[in-house]
């Protein structure tokens, strides 16, 4: 791709007290494209996108590592300067619709604040973009919604009120956090279809996070895979699932019952648990885990091209076995 | 086939929702509305549904937690509903439940050891016999007997998942309620504590009556399937019936919904996602509940509520218009026949 990333990440880094949280974490979006940062609790995967929008607080903080914006390096750690790039060129939405919006405002009103508060626009002309931008997300009669409480809206209405004031901005990136895990399959189906349709009318770049792989394979254009504070693996999303070259990606896909898997056949896992924040190993996290673990992996292994897979890369010594795990 | 360990009949469960005002009739949130279904030994009924359908509320009345409106529980040939406390108590020897939230399930300041010997030591197993039994369980569900004096917060979920899984079989109970039992666990830990639950069903010959809204996970393990929309039961079928040949437009819809891990197939679905909301509870459509929203609505649909039919053996099915597609009659035609609306006075 010749023109440049919408935003790129290097080295990123993140601690917690004393401890390592995220670790040297590297990987850029495209115009227009959705990427999929995809982990189990404790993987790194929230607080990557928090220190992105410069939301890191308390005993939470960026160790290392810079952020670019269309080619303008982020301040990450400097607040005045964060606010003025979110809700304009930066938004995200959460997983709890509900518990994110302010239960006393008219969902009109939050939608329409961020135009305000960046002085884009008069309270009227803010109010009018707000109804379109509602009307636009497919809520029926925008101009009676806009005034009820997010009480008043079912948790999907919620979430498309979420998208709208994340959106009404046009930023350039908008990052959504497990947009859809409290949300029913139906209501998930839709508001899936609704990030595809905005990428394909706005070239919004979208950086999803999500545990759920079915959610990946069918939203993301490529996927950074998060272990230990680590991205493991990345691929695009056809590749990964077709041939992942990293021991932790290959388990954590078959460990999941498929709709076209064997019933009631013992399912595939993977032995231990996710080790505590302190405890670690040296070298490859996922080590004391894995079934390819060798004396190497006391060592970290980079994160590599994969032969053959353009843009694909893996970090693991061993990741010409990993086809035949499983 | 043998009697039905569990057998639910016409449940009803409506709760009154408070209005501000001091007389008059209160509205009902109808949570369940008529909810039929049988569940035998050993088997494995899963009743799946989307926020608010009452899936929770009808494990809920089953274990004596929600109130019964109407209708009949029968568990082993007695009515659940109608025991006293000292029966109530000896019906919780053959009937457990494990929740969705093991943080939440387990006393902070108790011990595993000790929150496991808790239902023996009410229903009066002696001392010295608890010490053995709990390190019996406990070597069940896979955890170490080391592990025995520790607290609840120094395990992971899917550890303290499997303690809450040992507290409901201390007493050897014949139905274990699950309700969403490993929906708050990550995937890698999910996979261990359905193989877990799979493992004791063969061992122990459990019964599970299996609550979840993942299709995925209540596939892998139900032998049969009960889709609930609003309170009632729309379709239930053996589960490869359901999922082969799906025929309720909600059951159809909702399968269509779910995310395949496979970018593949994923990208190649041609169904539109299902549009539209489900309806406030509290003002529920007089007739199908899933007319709002349903593809094949036809005129009459809001407002004849379609009955359970058996399609095929064992296939029930609450549908006007499927059940004419497959057997040639429905309650719809009897309405309007439509002879008479083409030529009324022949």
């Amino acid at each position: 791709m010749a023109d440049a990333q919408t935003l790129e990440i290097r080295d990123l880094g993140i601690g917690v007290g004393q401890h390592s949280v995220v670790d040297g974490v590297d990987f850029s979006i495209g115009r227009g494209e959705i990427v999929a940062l995809v982990g189990e609790s404790g993987s790194g995967k929230s607080l990557t996108a928090l220190a992105i929008m410069g939301l890191l607080s308390g005993s939470v903080h960026q160790t290392g590592g810079t952020a670019t914006l269309e080619g303008e390096v982020l301040d990450l750690g400097n607040d005045a300067a964060m606010q003025k790039l979110r809700g304009t060129s930066l938004s995200m939405i959460f997983q709890e619709p509900v518990a994110s919006l302010n239960p006393l405002l008219s969902v009109g009103a939050q939608v329409a604040e961020s135009l305000i508060v960046h002085g884009r626009a008069t309270r009227r002309e803010a109010w009018d973009r707000a109804v379109e931008m509602l009307r636009d997300l497919g809520i029926p009669a925008p101009e009676q919604r806009a005034r009820q409480l997010p009480s008043e809206l079912s948790g999907g209405m919620c979430q498309r009120v979420m998208i709208a004031s994340a959106l009404i901005a046009a930023p350039r990136l908008l990052i959504a956090d497990e947009p859809t895990t409290a949300l029913d399959v139906t209501i998930q189906a839709q508001i899936l279809d609704l990030m595809r349709r905005l990428r394909d009318e706005t070239k919004t770049s979208v950086l999803i996070i999500t545990h759920d792989m079915g959610v990946v394979a069918s939203i993301a254009d490529r996927v950074c895979v998060m272990y230990g504070g680590r991205i493991v693996e990345q691929a695009e999303v056809h590749a990964l699932f077709a041939a992942p070259r990293h021991p932790y990606t290959k388990l954590l896909l078959a460990t999941i019952p498929r709709l076209d898997g064997a019933r009631k056949t013992e399912l595939f896992s993977i032995s231990g648990t996710v080790p505590d924040l302190s405890a670690w190993p040296e070298g490859c996290r996922f080590r004391t885990r894995c079934p390819l673990a060798s004396d190497q992996c006391a060592t970290r292994p980079p994160l590599g091209p994969v032969a053959g897979g353009e843009g694909h890369v893996t970090a693991c010594w061993h990741s010409d076995r990993v086809e035949d795990l499983v | 086939m043998s009697d039905p360990l569990l057998s639910v009949k016409g449940l009803k469960v409506h709760f009154p929702v408070a209005n501000g005002k001091l007389f008059g009739e209160k509205p009902v949130v109808r949570a369940v509305d008529g909810v039929d279904f049988t569940l035998h030994a050993g088997e494995t009924l899963g009743i799946v549904g989307e926020s608010g359908c009452g899936k929770s509320t009808t494990g809920n009345a089953i274990l004596g937690l929600a109130p019964v409106t109407e209708g009949e529980i029968l568990f082993d040939g007695r009515d659940v509903a109608a025991l006293t406390g000292r029966e109530r108590q000896s019906l919780w020897r053959d009937l457990q439940v494990v929740f969705q939230d093991p943080v939440s399930a387990l006393n902070p300041k108790r011990t595993i050891g000790q929150s496991i010997a808790e239902p023996l030591a009410i229903h009066g197993v002696a001392k010295a016999e608890r010490r053995q039994r709990v390190d019996d369980l406990m070597a069940l569900v896979g955890l170490r007997p080391g592990q025995h004096d520790r607290y609840p917060n120094e395990l992971s979920g899917g550890q303290r998942q499997r303690v809450v899984i040992a507290r409901a079989l201390a007493l050897e109970p014949r139905v274990v309620i699950c309700d969403e039992a490993v929906s708050a666990l990550d995937v890698s830990i999910q996979s261990q504590v359905l193989n877990l639950l799979l493992k004791l069903q063969r061992e122990l010959g459990l019964s599970y009556l299996f609550i979840s809204h993942d299709l995925s996970v209540i596939r892998h393990i139900a032998d049969r399937i009960a889709v609930l929309y609003l309170g009632t039961v729309v379709e239930e079928a053996p589960t490869d019936t359901l999922f082969a040949r799906p025929l309720h437009p909600y059951t159809e819809a909702l399968l269509s919904a779910v995310p395949i891990p496979d970018p593949g197939a994923e990208r190649s679905k041609t169904a539109r996602p299902l549009q539209g909301d489900v309806p406030n509870p509290m003002d529920m459509p007089k007739g199908c509940p899933f007319v709002t929203r349903c593809p094949l609505r036809e005129p009459g649909c809001e407002s004849l509520r379609p009955a359970p039919v058996e399609v095929a053996p064992g296939h029930r099915l609450a549908c006007h218009v499927r059940e004419r597609d497959t057997t040639g009659r429905s309650a719809l035609d009897i309405m309007i026949p439509p002879t008479e609306l083409v030529r009324p006075y022949s």
